[in-house]
């Protein structure tokens, strides 16, 4: 059994990198290996060009947030920020005294340094654990799923205000999280994992565009997927059979098809909400699948318009259309389905990652 | 159509003036009564016997019997002896039991079990029996002194038994479980994260046991303590086995008071005296712990 297996990932100094993925994944493992808490079996972790993968937690020079923050209870705010600086002994009191003093300002809870965590509610509780973290001045800091435990909406502060302090410090933070939002907002890049292996590693808007799996397309964003089969791929130029009458001229772009289709392999094709357009059936062209609306729903800023191919009842799509204020299509009116061709994305049809 | 939207309107939730009690506690008069018996059992079996006792204390309608026990030094000197020999009892079993429940916490499960059934194994069995053990372990010719002897630590049998050091050791291993528990409790109630948590802040093993682990573990270490010191106040088994007369305790002082001597209101004043040092212990206890502030805020 393996928990993580052959990850690979350069992190540059000063970057925000997101590991995300469903639970069970690894993502952590990775995490508590990196501060030090497991020892890979194999491999090597190497922090500003110095070898730590044999190397006591303590010395490591990593901050840590911790998922429920583990603040220790039995001393202050500011006895928990000065903890790493006494652990290290360097500094003397008054220094760690204005050390503590410049931290609690930071994260703009100067009044708080004698009252004990669980007089604390659970964001301030979050902004001391950052603070402690970052009061050594680590190069790295960690956070295993640190806003998993506060509200959306104060969640949402959390993540600018972390946004703000790593920027400001130039911190390199290495960010776990199971939330693609949280991931996509905040991250340079971010890293999918799936069963303990890395799925592909990009800025959020290469993730979103040109995923390179079927996992990673189905876990960032909606996605629609159909299968179908390819008859001919060559020169860039990919045909796929949705289903007997339907036919996918693929001229160009998406990912890269060549290498995937073969003639007569099966595949999954996929394509986001708002990529796809509906107009009334025979308003399309030849391009266009003839299909039925099987539901419309308003979800605040969009539509979500469901349409059941007319030859592939089966295979429904979900499409997003702006909302104008009137509802653009109803249940059994018959549409033409329009693909943006440049962002159809073609995979092998192979088992899925267990999400 | 109309038959289905009627079945749904008779199928309608509605909720009016909504209230409710917390689902937690049972309001006040269902607690008074399920605590009544609980209460009429401790003053039938506990407060009128020991105010009784209180009065028989001071029969006669005078102070003669706590003048007896101050100004015979004798009495005060097993006064004092118990109080020592429950101190050291308490801190032997502190020293002995901690780091067995830290192993009981931190082994994996097959070996924890092992430990767990080494201290609950003998939990579980007779004082009384435990203290017959120790008397074949300590008598004259009892397994210790073959030992020594066949090891040629010693030529003749030592005296072990019927000593102070005999009652202690018996007593501590006796009571050491009433230590172990409490503390083993506190120890697994610690979140990983907080020793994980020292640790990536800098502190080595050693400084994160010291700094997180054990004042973290102080509230069952209190427990424990004071568990065992009380017991130990008025322990009569194990002290009437493996004791000799040079280290007699207030139990047994007391249990020769009523058993032999037949003097009742001398015993019942020599009790008074033992309930009111472990009283006083026990508050001294209390509010040693509720002097620190950022444990009260965790427990």
């Amino acid at each position: 059994m393996f928990a993580v297996r052959e990850l690979s990932l350069d992190i540059a100094a000063g970057e925000f990198v997101s590991l995300l993925g469903p639970s069970g994944s690894g993502k952590t493992t990775v995490l508590t290996m990196v501060a030090g808490f497991d020892a890979p079996s194999v491999g090597r972790i190497v922090i500003g060009g110095r070898d730590v993968t044999r190397l006591a937690p303590n010395h490591r020079n990593i901050g840590m947030v911790f998922q429920k923050y583990a603040l220790f209870p039995h001393l202050t705010i500011r006895q928990n920020i000065a903890f790493p600086l006494k652990m290290r002994g360097k500094s003397q009191k008054a220094a760690t005294s204005r050390r503590v003093d410049e931290m609690l300002e930071l994260i703009q809870l100067s009044g708080y340094a004698e009252r004990y965590p669980n007089q604390l509610s659970g964001g301030q509780q979050q902004r001391v654990a950052v603070a402690r973290a970052l009061a050594f001045e680590p190069p790295v800091l960690l956070m295993d799923e640190p806003l998993g435990a506060l509200d959306k909406k104060l969640r949402e502060v959390m993540q600018f205000e972390i946004k703000r302090l790593q920027e400001r410090l130039g911190v390199t933070v290495v960010y776990v999280t199971h939330d693609q939002d949280e991931a996509l907002t905040m991250s340079d890049r971010v890293a999918i994992m799936c069963n303990g292996r890395l799925m592909q590693c990009g800025t959020p808007a290469e993730l979103y565009r040109q995923p390179s799996s079927e996992f990673v397309a189905d876990f960032i964003g909606r996605m629609n997927f159909i299968d179908g089969d390819c008859l001919d791929s060559k020169g860039g130029k990919t045909i796929v059979r949705l289903s007997e009458g339907s036919v996918l001229n693929l001229r160009s772009v998406g990912n890269d098809r060549d290498c995937r289709c073969a003639p007569g392999k099966a595949l999954r094709v996929a394509i986001r909400p708002e990529r796809i357009r509906l107009v009334r059936r025979g308003q399309g062209g030849a391009e266009a699948f003839p299909g039925v609306v099987d539901a419309s729903v308003f979800v605040g800023s969009t539509y979500i318009v469901v349409v059941r191919l007319a030859d592939r009842p089966e295979a429904s799509l979900h499409v997003q259309i702006a909302a104008d204020g009137f509802i653009p299509f109803q249940r059994n009116d018959n549409v033409d389905v329009l693909l943006d061709e440049e962002a159809v994305h073609v995979f092998p049809l192979v088992e899925r990652c267990a999400a | 159509m109309t038959n289905f939207i009627s079945r749904s309107r008779s199928h309608r939730l509605s909720f009016r003036r909504l209230s409710s009690y917390s689902a937690r506690f049972y309001s006040l008069s269902t607690s008074i009564v399920l605590a009544t018996p609980l209460i009429a059992a401790l003053a039938i079996g506990f407060l009128y016997p020991v105010l009784k006792l209180f009065a028989l204390s001071f029969s006669g309608g005078t102070l003669a019997y706590y003048r007896r026990i101050v100004a015979e030094p004798l009495h005060l000197a097993v006064l004092t002896g118990t109080v020592q020999v429950a101190l050291v009892v308490t801190v032997a079993s502190l020293l002995l039991g901690f780091p067995v429940a830290y192993l009981m916490a931190r082994l994996s499960k097959g070996p924890a079990t092992v430990v767990a059934a080494c201290v609950f194994i003998p939990l579980w069995t007779s004082v009384l029996i435990r203290s017959y053990a120790w008397v074949t372990l300590l008598q004259r010719n009892g397994i210790i002194n073959e030992l020594l002897i066949d090891t040629g630590v010693t030529d003749g049998p030592l005296k072990l038994i019927y000593t102070q050091s005999a009652v202690i050791l018996a007593m501590t291993h006796v009571l050491m479980p009433f230590m172990i528990l409490p503390i083993y409790s506190a120890l697994r109630a610690l979140p990983a994260d907080y020793v994980r948590a020292a640790r990536n802040l800098g502190a080595g093993s050693l400084r994160a046991f010291v700094a997180v682990t054990l004042p973290l573990s102080l509230p069952g270490v209190f427990a424990g303590s004071v568990m065992c010191f009380v017991l130990a106040l008025g322990f009569y088994i194990t002290p009437a086995l493996v004791g000799g007369p040079g280290s007699m305790l207030m139990a047994t002082l007391i249990g020769q008071q009523t058993t032999v001597l037949l003097d009742w209101p001398f015993a019942a004043a020599l009790s008074t005296v033992l309930l009111a040092v472990t009283l006083l212990f026990v508050l001294l206890f209390r509010r040693t712990l509720s002097l620190s502030k950022g444990l009260n805020s965790v427990y």
